[in-house]
């Protein structure tokens, strides 16, 4: 548009096309996408002032003019700034102010070259501030009268801090040198505390977790290792001199910056650990001087060995509540601590038999009568909680039925309650799965007591069945228990009839069971009638049928009584040395050696005394252990190819290293499946036809239906 | 070995009495006679070493023709020909895999047999067909009927008699370890077949390669293991 051929420009249409160049301005400023300035814009912005300052009355707007230019900043500052600046504190409304400043000195540069003309003739004429000052007073009016108080607020703290970090990291320097671990964090926790106080007083309350951030980097994180390595105050240290309050005050300043606790968890990890090895190496030294013929029996010393690890998992446990409010972290390696020491055995037994061991001795009879009830309660809790470290539980399971059996069925059991409680606690950790089979066996025998009673109420009812004998008979239901060698005994005649009239009895009460006799569980008692006294001997079945056969001949040799009670070499030898090379000389043996051979020859010994009347000759029991890892093992290779067919089933396609991951997360309540048996399953079940290799993938198995 | 006669002849082709005939018709024809002539012999040969009473060559006649090829009959190629005629049962040849066989050879004579065996070696060697090859001798060496594995010492002998060429010292310090070891007493086509891949993929003798939490069979885990303990 020229000079001369220019059109009117009324106030309005022109300040229509200004605002859209403001705006333009105010988006740059805000860091919208817009497109800079170009001398075009600039040039019909500048002319447009030009021109509507130049126009003829009553088109000369001046005044409003310049009224719109001041305006322009306050309605920007109102809209946009102010609001910015309220919503943000302490260091970020700094930054935020210094922005606004600079973003509004360059809108005043901008906006006075539009308005430039007017600053030419109009503000002189009429003595008005110039535009540069007008832009630059509106900021301070409404910006700076708003905002100075808060700014200046700011400003203290940062100074402040920075104060504060520099004296203590000064301070921090000194006594990490000189202080022991324990006083050094008695005064972190000091000047923690005091610095808490003065924020609290005379600060923002907003600076606070900024200064005390900066006070625990200054005397924690960067002296963290040095401060837990230290060697006679250290980490290490306290745990070993049992510091309890020392360790609580580490864990309180640690847990506060940031993984500040991962050193001490770690430390205390390493501690525990070192403790529970040594109570194994303890207990193995102890066993390696045992003798050797007593060297797989679970002695004494490793009795002690499981009361110590209990001992030491009171402890820790103390620990959790007294020092690490019972943080989660702490629990994780407190239990990877006792699984790691707790798998390990003593003296060629498991922790799984020592553990069953340990509760077998609490429960039988001369076990633990001096304890009391609760105390005896207490120590079985503890027992179930150290099995939750122990991966082959499995294996415990076995070996306490096992000993459970025993102690039921020769009456060894010393409190029924005991019993069931610790059945429900071993339920509790364990699941109904692993208890339900015990549970079977304890109601057996509260059965077998109530089958007793009737049959002896059989017997007074028909005379003519009593076969002269008193019978205790306990029916026991397969499969609860543990599997027993039954050998086809030669009863004595006296016994035979017993075994008949419960038969027939047993019949009477149900005709859909089958009995199997299982002679090597039973107890007789005879009465010997020697020289100097008769006395009443308490003896196994099959030492009672040993000895009965004495009544008809006086001498026997080994393979007479072999032939006679129709039993292997293994029983016969145990049993004769029992009778004849133990404490009770029953039996003379010729000749007179301490171990039985077949050639061996055997005589009553009528001479036979002891100052009680009734004794008890004791029959050692075999040797459980091979048999019960051999159970427990075939168990085990069920258990593994259930789980390998389910997996497979219901996934059809599966790689090798999934499956064994798998099969060792759902067996892994039970115990931790051998990698390499797990793959000899595999194989077992390919040959077997459950699973094929995937002809392009062989480590890939197919299921096949 | 004086050769039997003929006791049956070959089906007689399609008569050639049609007046009209193309003469596609007669090349056809031509051949199919040739042909006849070809089945003629095979079936001849064939019966010159069969069992009479069995309708089969039996053991003893592989005998005869292994001699009269002078071919060991322990030689591997006995095997590949087992193989060529498809053969189900180790020892016998039926009428049907002889046929197979020899018409896959062009053979109709004994000496063309012999010379086709050079040829069938090579072919047996080729990487696309040894793998079935080596399968085939394992199933061929399953006599009872529902025999899934081979007894050790078997094994040994067909290793070394199937892979020996290829793959000698795997081959043989294979063979010395399942002598001594005594896990299995019996080895299954899926231990047979992993063992194949074992010497196609590992390096040998150090088995950098070798990751036993693959899906690899046990006995070649506990190879690796007896190998690595002799090693160092």
């Amino acid at each position: 548009m020229t000079m001369n051929e220019r059109k009117t420009i009324d106030l309005e249409q022109g300040w229509e096309f200004m605002q859209k160049g403001i705006t333009k301005l105010k988006n740059i400023l805000e860091g919208l996408p817009e497109p800079q300035f170009s001398s075009e814009d600039y040039m019909m912005l500048y002319t447009t002032i030009y021109n509507m300052y130049t126009q003829k009355p009553p088109h000369d707007y001046s005044q409003q003019l310049y009224d719109k230019y001041r305006e322009s900043f306050e309605e920007y500052i109102t809209s946009s700034v102010l609001p910015s600046l309220r919503e943000k504190h302490d260091e970020f409304m700094l930054r935020e102010l210094v922005k606004r400043w600079t973003n509004h000195k360059v809108m005043v540069r901008w906006l006075s070259r539009f308005f430039h003309y007017l600053n030419r003739y109009f503000i002189a004429r009429r003595s008005l501030p110039p535009l540069n000052e007008v832009g630059l007073t509106c900021f301070r009016e409404l910006v700076y009268q708003e905002v100075n108080a808060k700014v200046r607020d700011a400003v203290i703290s940062l100074i402040d801090q920075e104060r504060e970090a520099a004296y203590y990291s000064r301070k921090a320097a000194n006594w990490i040198v000189d202080d022991s671990c324990p006083d050094y964090m008695l005064k972190a926790e000091e000047c923690l505390k005091r610095e808490k106080d003065r924020v609290s007083n005379y600060l923002h309350s907003s600076s606070e977790p900024k200064l005390l951030e900066k006070v625990q980097h200054e005397l924690l994180s960067v002296w963290a290792n040095r401060l837990l390595d230290k060697e006679h105050s250290g980490c290490h240290a306290l745990l070993r001199d049992d510091k309890v309050e020392d360790l609580s005050r580490m864990f309180r300043l640690f847990s506060k910056i940031p993984r500040g606790l991962d050193p001490v968890s770690s430390t205390f990890k390493q501690h525990v650990t070192a403790e529970g090895t040594a109570l194994v190496k303890l207990a193995e030294d102890a066993a390696s001087t045992k003798k050797a013929e007593k060297r797989d029996v679970v002695g004494l010393q490793e009795q002690v060995f499981v009361r110590k690890v209990i001992e030491l998992h009171d402890k820790y446990l103390a620990y959790m509540n007294d020092c690490f409010q019972n943080h989660t972290l702490f629990h994780k390696v407190l239990k990877e601590a006792f699984e790691a020491f707790c798998n390990k055995g003593v003296a060629g037994s498991s922790s799984a038999e020592l553990l069953a061991t340990f509760c077998d001795n609490i429960l039988k009879k001369g076990g633990s009568e001096k304890l009391s009830d609760e105390a005896i309660e207490e120590t079985l809790e503890k027992v179930v909680k150290l099995l939750a470290y122990i991966s082959d539980k499995d294996l415990f399971a076995e070996f306490y039925r096992k000993k459970l059996a025993r102690r039921l069925l020769f009456d060894k059991s010393a409190n029924d309650d005991h019993e069931r409680s610790i059945l429900t606690k071993l339920k509790q950790q364990c699941g109904g799965q692993f208890t339900s089979k015990m549970e079977g066996m304890v109601t057996d025998l509260t059965l077998a007591r109530e089958n007793q009673t009737n049959f002896e109420e059989y017997l007074s009812n028909n005379r003519n069945a009593n076969p002269g004998i008193d019978l205790t008979v306990t029916v026991l239901t397969t499969g609860f228990w543990p599997s027993y060698k039954s050998f086809d005994l030669n009863l004595p005649a006296e016994m035979i009839k017993c075994v008949e009239v419960f038969r027939d009895f047993y019949q009477t009460k149900t005709k859909h069971r089958k009995l199997t006799w299982m002679y090597s569980l039973g107890t007789c008692n005879l009465i010997g009638k020697f020289e100097p006294k008769t006395m009443e001997l308490i003896v196994t079945t099959y030492q009672a049928s040993a000895l009965l056969l004495f009544n008809s001949s006086d001498r026997l040799s080994y393979s007479e009584i072999m032939i006679q009670l129709n039993l292997t070499d293994d029983d016969v030898v145990r049993l004769l040395h029992s009778l004849s090379c133990a404490k009770y000389k029953i039996l003379n043996k010729e000749p007179n050696t301490k171990t039985i051979s077949s050639t061996d020859q055997f005589e009553f010994n009528s001479k036979f005394t002891d100052k009680m009347r009734r004794i008890k000759i004791p029959l050692p029991p075999v040797d459980e252990k091979k048999k019960v890892i051999e159970d427990v093992d075939k168990d085990r290779r069920y258990a593994i190819d259930a789980s390998i067919v389910r997996i497979m089933k219901s996934r059809k396609v599966l790689g090798h290293q999934q499956l064994v991951m798998e099969c060792v997360e759902q067996l892994g309540r039970m115990f931790k499946p051998d990698f390499k048996v797990i793959k000899k399953r595999i194989e077992d079940l390919i040959t077997r036809d459950y699973l094929e290799r995937d002809k392009d993938n062989p480590n890939m198995f197919r299921y096949l239906a | 070995m004086m050769r039997r006669s003929a006791s049956k002849k070959a089906g007689q082709p399609n008569s050639t009495n049609s007046i009209n005939f193309s003469p596609s018709d007669l090349f056809r024809t031509a051949s199919s006679r040739a042909s006849s002539k070809e089945m003629e012999r095979i079936d001849n040969l064939f019966h010159s070493y069969a069992n009479r009473s069995l309708g089969m060559i039996d053991p003893e006649g592989i005998e005869t023709l292994c001699s009269d090829m002078e071919v060991d009959h322990t030689d591997v190629r006995i095997l590949m020909l087992a193989w060529k005629m498809k053969a189900e049962k180790q020892g016998y040849f039926t009428l049907e895999e002889w046929r197979r066989g020899m018409k896959a050879l062009r053979a109709d004579t004994v000496s063309k047999l012999r010379k086709a065996l050079p040829e069938l070696e090579k072919e047996v060697k080729r990487p696309s067909k040894f793998e079935d090859f080596y399968s085939y001798s394992f199933c061929y060496c399953l006599t009872e009927e529902k025999q899934k594995s081979i007894d050790i010492e078997s094994i040994c002998q067909l290793l070394d008699l199937v892979l020996g060429s290829h793959f000698r010292a795997q081959v043989d310090y294979f063979i010395e370890y399942l002598k001594i070891q005594s896990d299995y007493k019996v080895i299954n086509m899926d231990q047979w077949m992993g063992f194949f891949r074992f010497c196609n993929e590992i390096s040998f003798p150090d088995f950098s390669n070798y990751n036993p939490d693959l899906a690899w069979p046990l006995i070649l885990d506990n190879f690796v293991e007896w190998m690595q303990l002799k090693q160092t």
